[in-house]
C-alpha cells in the first residue's frame, strides 16, 4: 500500500466502527475478543508500570530497609520525613540531592538549546534541494542515536582520556587539555578564576539553597559534566535532526522559492520563511529534550558513577545509589518522585505550549513521516537514558 | 549586489540593460557556486566529526595496549594485534553477555510485535466495554518517564519472586504504550471492508488479526521491530534493578562493568573498545538494512 492511499484512508478513521452488518450476537463476541485481545498488554503495562508507582509511593513514605516485603506489619510509615530530608534538611542528604540537581540543571540549560539548535542546522544543510550524497551526510548524523549509551560511553571514555584522542588533537594546536573525566572544577568558576575571581561574593558564598550554596550553584557543569553535555548533543542531534527534515519537507518549498525571487538572503530566508514554519517541530524537540535530558542515568552508571567530587551525580543516578547501594529505599523512592514531578511540570508545560498553537493548521504529513517522527523520538530519548 | 544595482542606474539603453542583466545573473550563479562549495564543505567537516570517533573505535580496537593509550588520535595501528579480541572472547564472559542480550532482545521484540499489535487492532476495530478507559490508561502510561521507574520496578519484580531470572528482564519489557498507538493507527488506516469480507466468510476476530490484517501492516511491523530491537538490544536500567546474577548480564551491563573495572591490570582500552564495537554491529546491521524506512520516509511519500 503506498503512503498516498494510507493517507485518504486516514482522513476517515471511524468507517470501521459503523460497520452496519453487526448482529448483537457477534457484538458480545467482539467484546469478548476486544479484552481478550488487549488484557495481555494491559495487564503488564498495569502490573510492571501502575503497581510499582503505587509501591513507590508507599516506600517513598516509610522506613522499609529493603528486606522482606515493603507492606509487612514491621514496616512504618513516617510521613514526608525522606522528602523534607531532601530538600530542607541541612545534612548530607540534602548536599547530595542539590549537588545532583545543580549538575542537571547545568545539563538540561546547556544540552537542550544547543541539540535543538544543532539538529535544526543539520536538518537545513542536509536539506537543501541540490544536494548530491544527502543520503551520506543523513546516516552520518544519525548513526550515533542508535548506539546503545553504553557503547557511547565507553568510546567517549577513550576519547576524553587523560591522554586520549581529544587531548591528542588538541596537542597538535598546542593547548594542553584537561584531564577530563578526573576534573571537578566547575567550567563557570574556571571563567571566573582566569579574570581574577577565586572567591564569590558574601552574598552567594553565605548563602545557599538545598544544601549548596548559591556560589556553588553557578559554579557551571564540571569539566566531567561537560564531556557528557558533548556527548548528549553528540548522540541526539541525528534524532531531532530527522524530526526538523521531515517539518521542512512538510512545509511547501515555494514559499522559500518565492522568497528566494524577492531577493531575500539565505540568513533573511531562514529567519523569516523557515523559522516560522518548523515552530511546532523547535517545540517538540524542546520538550523532548526537556524530559530527556532530567532522566541521565546510563552514562553515569557506565562512566564516572558520580563522580569526580560528585559533580556528575544526576538525581536519576542518585535515587539507584541511594536504594541500591545505601538501602536507603525510602530516599531512593522520594528521589524518583521529586524527579517525576519535575517531568511532570516539564511535560504540562509543553501541553500548555502546544495547546496554544492550537488553532494554526497544521502542516498535512503523511502517516508514515508522522510515525519516522515518533520512532526517531523514542530512540532519542532512549539514548538519553 | 549593491555595485550591481548601481550599474543599473547608470545603464540607460536596451544593449546596457541585458548586459546587466547577464552580470547580474552570473554573479548570483557564483554567489550560489561560493555558498555550494561552503556547504559541501562544512557537511564534510560534520560528517567527519560525527564518524571519526567510531572508525577510531574500530581500529584501536585493533592496536596494543600501549599503542592505544599512546597515539589515541592516529586511526590505523602501526601493529595490528587481536589480543582484545581473544581477551573478550577466550578469557571473558562476553559470549555469555552477548547470549543473553540476543535471547532477552528477540523474546522481547516479538513479544512486543505480537501484544501491541493484538492490543492496537482491538482499539482499533473492536467494539468493547471500557475501551476508552483502555485508551486513557494508555495515554496516561506514556507520561511516565523511564527512568523514575527503576526502583518501583524492583520492587514489583522483588515481590513477584521474579528477580534474577530471565522471566524479570523479559515480562516487563514485553508492552509499551507507544507501539500499541503505532499498530492502532495504522490499522485504522485499513480499510474496513477487506475484514468485512473475511467475517463474511466466517472467520473469527483473531483468524481476521492473524491472517488478514497483520499481514497487510507489515510497514507498521517493521517500525514495531526497529523499536523493539533496539530498544532492548540497547537497555541497561532495567537489566540493572531486574538481576544480578552474572549468569544474567547482558551486553550492555556487562559492557558497563567493563568500562568501570576491566579485565585485570590496565586501562584495555582495546578491549573496552572492541567490547563496545561488537555491542553495536546488531543495531547497525538492523539500521542500514532499514535505512530507507527509518529516515528516508517522509521523502518516499512526496515521491509516490
Amino acid at each position: 500500500m503506498s503512503d498516498l492511499d494510507t493517507e485518504t484512508e486516514r482522513t476517515r478513521p471511524d468507517l470501521g466502527r459503523r460497520s452496519p452488518s453487526r448482529g448483537s450476537g457477534l457484538r458480545g463476541h467482539e467484546a469478548l475478543a476486544g479484552w481478550l485481545f488487549i488484557s495481555p498488554a494491559v495487564i503488564i503495562l498495569g502490573l510492571f508500570l501502575v503497581i510499582p508507582v503505587a509501591m513507590a509511593a508507599w516506600v517513598s513514605v516509610s522506613d522499609w530497609s529493603g528486606r522482606g516485603s515493603p507492606f509487612s506489619s514491621t514496616v512504618g510509615f513516617v510521613g514526608t520525613e525522606h522528602y523534607r530530608e531532601l530538600i530542607a534538611g541541612d545534612g548530607l542528604a540534602t548536599r547530595d540531592f542539590g549537588t545532583s540537581l545543580r549538575n542537571n540543571v547545568w545539563y538540561v540549560v546547556l544540552v537542550v538549546p544547543t541539540q535543538t539548535a544543532l539538529a535544526l542546522f543539520l536538518a537545513v544543510l542536509v536539506n537543501r534541494q541540490v544536494l548530491r550524497g544527502r543520503g551520506i551526510f543523513r546516516t552520518a548524523f544519525f548513526f550515533p542515536s542508535v548506539t546503545s549509551s553504553v557503547a557511547i560511553t565507553v568510546l567517549f571514555l577513550f576519547l576524553f582520556s587523560a591522554s586520549g584522542a581529544v587531548n591528542n588533537a588538541l596537542s597538535f594546536l598546542s593547548v594542553n587539555g584537561p584531564n577530563w573525566f578526573a576534573d571537578a572544577r566547575g567550567v563557570l568558576h574556571i571563567i571566573l578564576g582566569a579574570i581574577g575571581v577565586e572567591q564569590g561574593p558574601e552574598a552567594l558564598a553565605g548563602n545557599s539553597f538545598i544544601g549548596i550554596s548559591w556560589w556553588d550553584w553557578f559554579a557551571g557543569p564540571s569539566v566531567a559534566m561537560s564531556v557528557f553535555i558533548i556527548m548528549a548533543i553528540f548522540t541526539t542531534s541525528g534524532t531531532f535532526m530527522l524530526l526538523f527534515i521531515a517539518a521542512l519537507q512538510a512545509a511547501a518549498g515555494d514559499v522559500d522559492e518565492a522568497a528566494v525571487v524577492d531577493g531575500a538572503s539565505e540568513w533573511q530566508r531562514f529567519w523569516y520563511v523557515t523559522l516560522p514554519m518548523v515552530k511546532p517541530t523547535v517545540f517538540t524537540v524542546v520538550t523532548l529534550g526537556l524530559i530527556g535530558t532530567w532522566q541521565v542515568f546510563d552514562q553515569i552508571y557506565t562512566g564516572t558513577k558520580g563522580g569526580p567530587a560528585k559533580t556528575t551525580l544526576t538525581p536519576a543516578y542518585l535515587s539507584y545509589q541511594a536504594s541500591f547501594e545505601s538501602q536507603q529505599w525510602g530516599r531512593g523512592a522520594a528521589i524518583a518522585f521529586i524527579l517525576f514531578a519535575i517531568i511532570v511540570v516539564m511535560t504540562i508545560f509543553q501541553r500548555f505550549i502546544l495547546r496554544e498553537r492550537d488553532g494554526e493548521p497544521k502542516p498535512k504529513r503523511s502517516f508514515l513521516s508522522r510515525r519516522s517522527g515518533e520512532s526517531g523520538a523514542t530512540s532519542g530519548a532512549g539514548a538519553q537514558l | 549586489m549593491s555595485t550591481v544595482e548601481k550599474q543599473a542606474g547608470t545603464g540607460t539603453d536596451e544593449a546596457g540593460r541585458r548586459q546587466q542583466r547577464s552580470v547580474n545573473v552570473s554573479a548570483g550563479l557564483r554567489r550560489q557556486r561560493r555558498a555550494t562549495v561552503l556547504v559541501y564543505a562544512l557537511l564534510v567537516v560534520l560528517a567527519i566529526i560525527y564518524i571519526y570517533p567510531f572508525l577510531i573505535q574500530v581500529t584501536t580496537s585493533f592496536k596494543s595496549d600501549p599503542e592505544a593509550v599512546a597515539a589515541g588520535v592516529r586511526l590505523l595501528p602501526q601493529t595490528w594485534s587481536f589480543a582484545a579480541y581473544q581477551n573478550l572472547f577466550l578469557r571473558s564472559d562476553f559470549p555469555l553477555w552477548f547470549r543473553n542480550s540476543v535471547i532477552v532482545t528477540l523474546v522481547v521484540t516479538l513479544g512486543r510485535v505480537f501484544l501491541n499489535s493484538l492490543a492496537g487492532y482491538a482499539l482499533a476495530r473492536l467494539q468493547f466495554r471500557g475501551r476508552a478507559f483502555v485508551f486513557a490508561f494508555l495515554v496516561a502510561i506514556m507520561a511516565v518517564p523511564g527512568v523514575v521507574l527503576l526502583i518501583p520496578r524492583f520492587l514489583v519484580i522483588n515481590q513477584l519472586g521474579i528477580y534474577d531470572s530471565f522471566a524479570g528482564m523479559i515480562v516487563p519489557l514485553l508492552a509499551d504504550a507507544a507501539g500499541i498507538f503505532i499498530m492502532k493507527n495504522f490499522f485504522e488506516s485499513i480499510p474496513p471492508s477487506i475484514e468485512e469480507a473475511a467475517r463474511i466468510d466466517g472467520a473469527g476476530p483473531f483468524r481476521i488479526y492473524w491472517s488478514v490484517v497483520l499481514p497487510m501492516a507489515t510497514p507498521a511491523v517493521i517500525t514495531l521491530v526497529i523499536l523493539s530491537f533496539n530498544g532492548s538490544w540497547n537497555e541497561l536500567s532495567h537489566f540493572i534493578v531486574s538481576a544480578q546474577d552474572p549468569e544474567l548480564r547482558t551486553l550492555t551491563k556487562g559492557v558497563a562493568q567493563l568500562a568501570s573495572g576491566g579485565l585485570g591490570q590496565g586501562l584495555q582500552y582495546p578491549l573496552k573498545l572492541g567490547a563496545a564495537a561488537i555491542m553495536t554491529i546488531p543495531v547497525a546491521v538492523l539500521f542500514f538494512i532499514f535505512q530507507k524506512r527509518i529516515m528516508n520516509v517522509t521523502g518516499g511519500a512526496v515521491k509516490e
